[in-house]
């Protein structure tokens, strides 16, 4: 299991550990991970709309932070559950860029079995780190 | 027990840290709650408080109120008074739901009236204020507009036909904040919020049916005057919700922002990323303050709105007019703010920038700004406890002064979401509930489990905690026979 949620270093949020061996995977976990606490069954989740999203950070961790932030806006601005389908993570200009194409559809209650709100990405224990065998990330969600 | 070994008894309710207990302490931390709510907290909340207690500027004590538990930044429960020329404003000492908060409804129904309605009443609600992930508000607004709606919060939609004066009168700051900037918040945030308004959000957001039995009446005089003894059995309506996806995106801006001037501009080094914060007088800092102001506002247009819908709802299903049902407002509490106040620390009155993170302003009698009705009475308290369990009205105390008259927000938590969510079947609760009298609509089992009354405190503990400590005194204790939850 790639993410797994924890109940030991938050109450009323969200806390959940990630880890993947390449950074680009390990997006894509997190990913998951934050929109699973809104959507339990994200296999239902049609790819119906893609979306293309470029952000630049001046390291890996703050572009986790984006990114994550960025799954969160579109579903209040656009109500879209979105999953990264492809993410690429490269240094430029003495930071870092990201580019993912994003694709998902409007939320859907029929057939999404909605949980609870993501309000935020919390700095919280919050942590992006390079490990023995690829990378690893701790995420508190305020919900 | 995570209760550290350096926690002073200071009397049966105030429980402090010495600023020895950690390095950069600038005032002591004190925890306001009994030996057995003590003892109950998360160690999160030690740590959490004790680091509030580092941040420049703050006066007299970092409190945490009986019902705190773990945050982010401050923790939940939190309250933190700076001064405004040295100190600091922090989005972690405020929350991401700014001014998340509560409102109390009266109506002159008894519960026999309700209850052959109850299903009706409460599907009806369920299906016309906008609850879950993703809602969308009943309000279409243009961009513009809600720009308005955030500068002028509760006056937007008293001009649009949302609310009485009386709303106003009996909402916090008349349900506007001054110096509200639309100027300081991103595209972002207006993108994110401009769609929501009305709408109640997910997590622990409610809206309830109560019933206010005569044996819970605990201060009859503060009951009548609070006007909660019209009928015997009366029924009341209780609804919690905040500013919503604008809100959340002005704390992210900011928490950014302060993030990046915090140590490479003003030099403030801070034990926790997530108390990031920037000089009150500096340009960011300012900027900050306005741009809550907005998402405040926001929320007291939201929460207006949604009372404005309370009342189509009831006079449709009774066939009344609100006036007929006697629809009115108690009071609108707010949660998640930092706000200018007037407090005397050392004997003379100053102004302070207080902090409240998931904790209520609870305003003496003759306290500021307080409508005539209450002068004499104190500010009304609204108290959410669990879906389950039942919720309170209380009133200000003139000994709240310590804390900077503050008491108490709601339970609070003591499982995680994660463990109440292995704990607890959301079906299955649902059912029960019904069983005991409690009828819930939601768009989420697995939400409605985390919200199972079993995963919070004891509200009666919490409420005479703060009882005893003097910041807060019990007037009636609310029962729940309809509920509709995101």
């Amino acid at each position: 299991m790639p993410f797994e949620y924890r109940g030991d270093i938050a109450h009323a949020d969200i806390a959940f550990d990630a880890w993947a061996p390449t950074l680009e995977e390990l997006f894509n976990e997190a990913a998951r991970a934050t929109m699973q606490v809104m959507v339990e069954n994200l296999g239902e989740v049609r790819p119906a709309q893609t979306l293309e999203v470029k952000l630049e950070e001046e390291n890996e961790e703050m572009l986790l932070f984006d990114f994550l932030n960025e799954l969160i806006f579109y579903k209040d601005a656009r109500r879209l559950l979105l999953l990264p389908t492809e993410v690429s993570v490269a240094p430029a200009d003495g930071g870092f860029v990201l580019r993912a194409r994003l694709s998902g559809e409007e939320i859907d209650v029929v057939r999404h079995q909605m949980n609870t709100d993501v309000k935020a990405v919390t700095m919280l224990r919050y942590k992006l780190e390079q490990v023995a065998n690829g990378w690893r990330a701790t995420v508190v969600l305020d919900v | 027990m995570n209760v550290p070994a350096a926690l002073k008894r200071i009397s049966d309710t105030i429980w402090e840290l010495p600023v020895s207990y950690k390095t950069g302490m600038l005032v002591p931390a004190r925890i306001v709650a009994s030996e057995k709510l003590v003892n109950e907290m998360d160690a999160g909340v030690f740590e959490q408080v004790s680091n509030v207690a580092t941040l420049p500027g703050i006066q007299r004590y970092a409190f945490c109120m009986p019902d705190g538990h773990w945050g982010y930044g401050f923790p939940i429960g939190g309250v933190a008074a700076m001064d405004p020329g040295s100190g600091v404003i922090s989005p972690g000492g405020i929350g991401f739901d700014i001014n998340c908060g509560m409102r109390l409804v009266l109506t002159t129904l008894t519960a026999e009236e309700v209850q052959p309605k109850l299903h009706q009443l409460v599907d009806r609600l369920f299906a016309r204020i906008p609850t879950g992930v993703g809602c969308q508000g009943f309000v279409k607004l243009k961009h513009d507009d809600f720009r308005n709606v955030v500068q002028q919060g509760s006056r937007w939609c008293l001009k649009n036909g949302f609310a009485t004066e009386q709303d106003l009168e009996m909402t916090e700051e008349g349900g506007c904040f001054a110096g509200a900037d639309p100027s300081h918040v991103s595209e972002k945030a207006i993108e994110r919020g401009y769609n929501q308004l009305g709408t109640l959000g997910s997590g622990n957001h409610y809206c309830e049916i109560q019933v206010v039995r005569p044996e819970n009446i605990m201060a009859p005089e503060l009951a009548d005057a609070f006007g909660l003894t019209a009928v015997p059995n009366q029924v009341v309506i209780m609804f919690h919700c905040g500013s919503r996806g604008f809100g959340h995106q002005v704390a992210t801006d900011y928490l950014k922002l302060f993030l990046s001037v915090m140590e490479r501009k003003y030099d403030i080094k801070i034990v926790d990323r997530e108390l990031a914060c920037a000089p009150f007088h500096s340009p960011e800092g300012q900027a900050y303050f306005s741009a809550m102001k907005c998402a405040v506002n926001m929320a007291f247009a939201n929460r207006q709105v949604i009372l404005h819908r309370i009342r189509e709802v009831f006079s449709d299903v009774f066939h009344a007019s609100p006036d007929e049902l006697g629809l009115r407002m108690v009071y609108d509490v707010a949660h998640n703010t930092a706000k200018l106040e007037r407090h005397a620390v050392h004997g003379a009155k100053k102004e302070f920038l207080v902090h409240r993170k998931g904790s209520t302003r609870a305003w003496p009698p003759e306290g500021e700004g307080l409508p005539e009705c209450y002068e004499k009475t104190g500010q009304p308290v609204i108290i959410g406890g669990s879906m389950e369990t039942g919720s309170y009205l209380l009133a200000g105390m003139s000994s709240g002064a310590e804390a900077f008259f503050t008491t108490a927000h709601g339970s609070g938590r003591t499982m995680s979401r994660h463990e109440a969510k292995k704990s607890f079947r959301g079906d299955k609760l649902q059912r029960d509930m019904e069983q005991r009298g409690i009828y819930v609509r939601t768009d989420s089992f697995g939400g409605l489990a985390e919200e199972a009354g079993a995963a919070y405190k004891n509200i009666d503990e919490v409420v005479a905690a703060t009882e005893l400590a003097g910041l807060s005194k019990r007037v009636a204790r609310l029962v729940p026979i309809g509920n509709i939850k995101g």
